[in-house]
């Protein structure tokens, strides 16, 4: 048996063969097609059915959104367009509704000669966030981000430029006392200095110092009311004021939740729990009204500023739960590691648990500034003039009464485009931070 | 067991003074209910070697985590560098500046390159500048013999040279007494020998070092001292030659038939 088996097993190849392309059919489009579409008798079924459910919905939405009527100036005027160019029961879109209106869409009651003022406002809010979002904008421009804030208020709500330049002055002094008091008199004092002597100063000598400045140097923008507000500069400034404030809130009560302290810990998961366990809508309510009651009589506490007072809260709840997640997940070896370096607990969060935390917990905090921005709608149902609520206010008027779809789809592409861009920018960075760190 | 260098360790620099640099009188310490330490007194002069071996349990890690607070310990005290370990929170960032640990899963940090990592406690902790710090920094990577790594990530390294770096972000700190927590258990055979090499350079040049390992080899050619724990306390302690062929307590030759016996 071996003896002959022997014969054909020995071998020696005498050519060695070329490299040769795969069959036609194993590669590129034709090979994917093969394998999603078209691999089995129920695939092929499938497709034709999908095939036919896609051509179903696009050949009434298509005709519908293209043949759409732009120049009309009111409803019954738009059908009578559609009637006479496409037949009596053509169905077709009235986007002239948008034609007229989007400058209501998307400032609200803001005055028209003052347009320039918000436009101008979200040009310089791309530019505060661009060094924040990319690192290759130069660091220089982080400079426009910390004065952003100031001059995004002045712009959008007008009045004397010495309110905001007088309430910066107020950080200038607490900076000044951590810079050059502290080796002198000790960090947690100056820690404790900076906090009061600037908060005494926003209280009691901001108001008048910017009042008297004004009277020397009269500089000042038109004001605009809050109520004159809507549309999606009240949804972008709600926002984005939610985003950029519940983050590092969130952070905070994730450490704190995490903290050994008592009162803390304990602290922080009531905060969480109470927030995140009542409806956001109930919250919103509660800053309309309850707050009314709580607040001195006489007070004046702006709606906007409560609104987003709330939503900072209500979703700096989930960060903390975010976050949280991306902290537990960590090794307790990192942990064990910083402190072993004799690096103390601030720091040791600062350069090695929050980066690594966050980096972990970046989808999630997406989702649920996603969520955040889109929840700003809610505002209708304490009577701010979002787009959902300035869409009701477009189909009082006469002209415009029964305009639904129109509105909703122009909304609806609007978020979209935020939503999704907030999205692949979360994509953009774990890719970018996965590259980094492997 | 792996086998050490083959060359000569010189012991010219292992000199052991009279200073104390630890001193750990009477330390007590529960987890719950559970005595995980007993009645722990321990002398270490500065320029000893300290090789502690015990069976998995016996608290060995525990102990030497107590030396720089990453446990506390309830009963006791514990002296490190003339400074008393208490929950004063200076005290013990002071001693943990001056104590360097290595752990038994390096430990490094993921999001920083092997020059951040040594770099980040010196400029952070010790507030020396920048450049000043790379170069420190640079001088121990060449040391335990991985400069050309320095921009790279820890995920791109192998475990052993991982470790050596773990080594050198401690000594960055210049550190005046190091801590070993069973560095080369977590590493392939092939590379648990590069670590312990750079050990006993370490060794060389006199530093402090407690050391939980099983490597018997390394304590029997670089240790003065070895000391045996079990059950939270410490059963013998004598000086390597002795310890290895005149084991006096039960439970030590137990220990050494088991690990030596194959």
């Amino acid at each position: 048996m071996s003896d002959t088996h022997a014969q054909t097993v020995a071998y020696v190849r005498d050519t060695m063969l070329d490299q040769q392309d795969p069959p036609l059919n194993q590669v590129g489009a034709v090979k994917w097609i093969r394998e999603n579409l078209f691999s089995g008798w129920l695939n092929i079924l499938l497709t034709l059915l999908s095939l036919w459910v896609v051509y179903a919905a696009l050949s009434h939405l298509l005709p519908w959104a293209l043949r759409g009527i732009w120049d009309a100036s009111n409803l019954s005027e738009c059908r009578a367009l559609a009637a006479e160019r496409y037949g009596a029961d053509a169905s077709v879109a009235c986007w002239a509704v948008l034609a007229e209106r989007w400058p209501q869409l998307i400032f609200g009651f803001f005055p028209k000669e003052l347009y320039w003022r918000p436009i101008l406002a979200f040009l310089l809010f791309l530019a505060a966030v661009a060094p924040v979002l990319f690192s290759s904008v130069p660091r220089k421009m982080l400079w426009v981000t910390a004065l952003a804030p100031f001059a995004l208020f002045w712009l959008i709500w007008g009045g004397s430029i010495w309110g905001p330049i007088a309430a910066i002055l107020g950080f200038v002094i607490g900076w000044a006392i951590m810079t050059y008091a502290a080796p002198k008199i000790g960090a947690l004092l100056a820690v404790i200095l900076a906090i009061i002597v600037p908060v005494l100063y926003w209280l009691f000598v901001c108001g008048p110092l910017a009042g008297a400045l004004a009277s020397v140097v009269p500089l000042s923008l038109q004001t605009v009311a809050t109520q004159k507000m809507g549309g999606f500069l009240l949804a972008t400034i709600i926002g984005v004021s939610g985003i950029v404030l519940s983050l590092p809130l969130g952070i905070l009560l994730a450490l704190g939740r995490q903290s050994d302290m008592f009162i803390i810990n304990k602290f922080s998961v009531a905060f969480i729990e109470i927030i995140r366990g009542v409806p956001l809508i109930v919250w919103l309510f509660t800053a309309s009204l309850l707050l009314n009651y709580f607040l001195p009589p006489g007070t004046n506490f702006d709606l906007m500023l409560r609104v987003i007072i709330m939503v900072t809260l209500f979703s700096a709840a989930y960060i903390a739960e975010v976050v949280r997640g991306g902290l537990a997940a960590l090794p307790k070896g990192q942990y064990e590691a910083a402190d072993a370096l004799g690096l103390d607990y601030w720091k040791s969060m600062r350069l090695i648990i929050l980066p690594q935390a966050l980096k972990i917990s970046i989808p999630g905090i997406v989702n649920t500034f996603i969520g955040l921005f889109k929840d700003t709608t809610l505002v209708v149902f304490i009577g701010l003039l979002d787009p959902i609520g300035l869409s009701s206010s477009i189909r009082a008027s006469t002209d415009w009464n029964g305009v639904y779809w129109e509105l909703f789809v122009f909304i609806g592409l609007c978020f979209f485009i935020f939503c999704f861009s907030m999205g692949r920018y979360s994509l953009f960075l774990e890719k970018k931070l996965r590259r980094e760190h492997r | 067991m792996s086998e050490l260098a083959t060359r000569e360790v010189d012991r010219s620099q292992m000199k052991v003074s009279d200073e104390v640099a630890i001193q750990i009188t009477k330390m007590n310490k529960w987890y719950g209910t559970f005595h995980v330490l007993r009645d722990i007194d321990l002398t270490v002069y500065r320029g000893e070697r300290i090789v502690i071996a015990g069976p998995s349990g016996s608290g060995k890690s525990t102990m030497i985590r107590c030396i720089n607070r990453l446990e506390e310990h309830q009963a006791g005290s514990i002296v490190v560098d003339g400074i008393e370990l208490s929950s004063d929170l200076k005290n013990i960032d002071k001693i943990r500046s001056e104590v360097g640990m290595c752990f038994q899963h390096f430990n490094l940090f993921p999001h920083l390159t092997i020059l951040e990592n040594c770099t980040l406690a010196p400029i952070w902790v010790r507030k020396i500048p920048k450049k000043q710090a790379e170069e420190t920094a640079m001088h121990f990577l060449e040391k335990v013999k991985i400069p050309e790594q320095a921009n790279k990530y820890p995920g791109q390294l192998s475990g052993g040279q991982q470790q050596r770096v773990a080594i050198a972000r401690s000594l960055c700190m210049k550190p005046r007494i190091m801590l070993f927590d069973e560095p080369t258990s977590a590493l392939d055979p092939e590379m648990i020998k590069e670590v312990l090499d750079t050990m006993v350079e370490l060794a060389e040049e006199g530093m402090t070092m407690l050391c939980v390992t099983h490597e018997m080899g390394f304590a029997r050619q670089v240790a003065n001292r070895v000391i045996f724990m079990d059950a939270g306390q410490i059963v013998e302690q004598n000086e390597p030659e002795e310890f290895f062929n005149n084991p006096q307590h039960e439970r030590t030759k137990l220990f050494l038939s088991q690990i030596l016996g194959h």
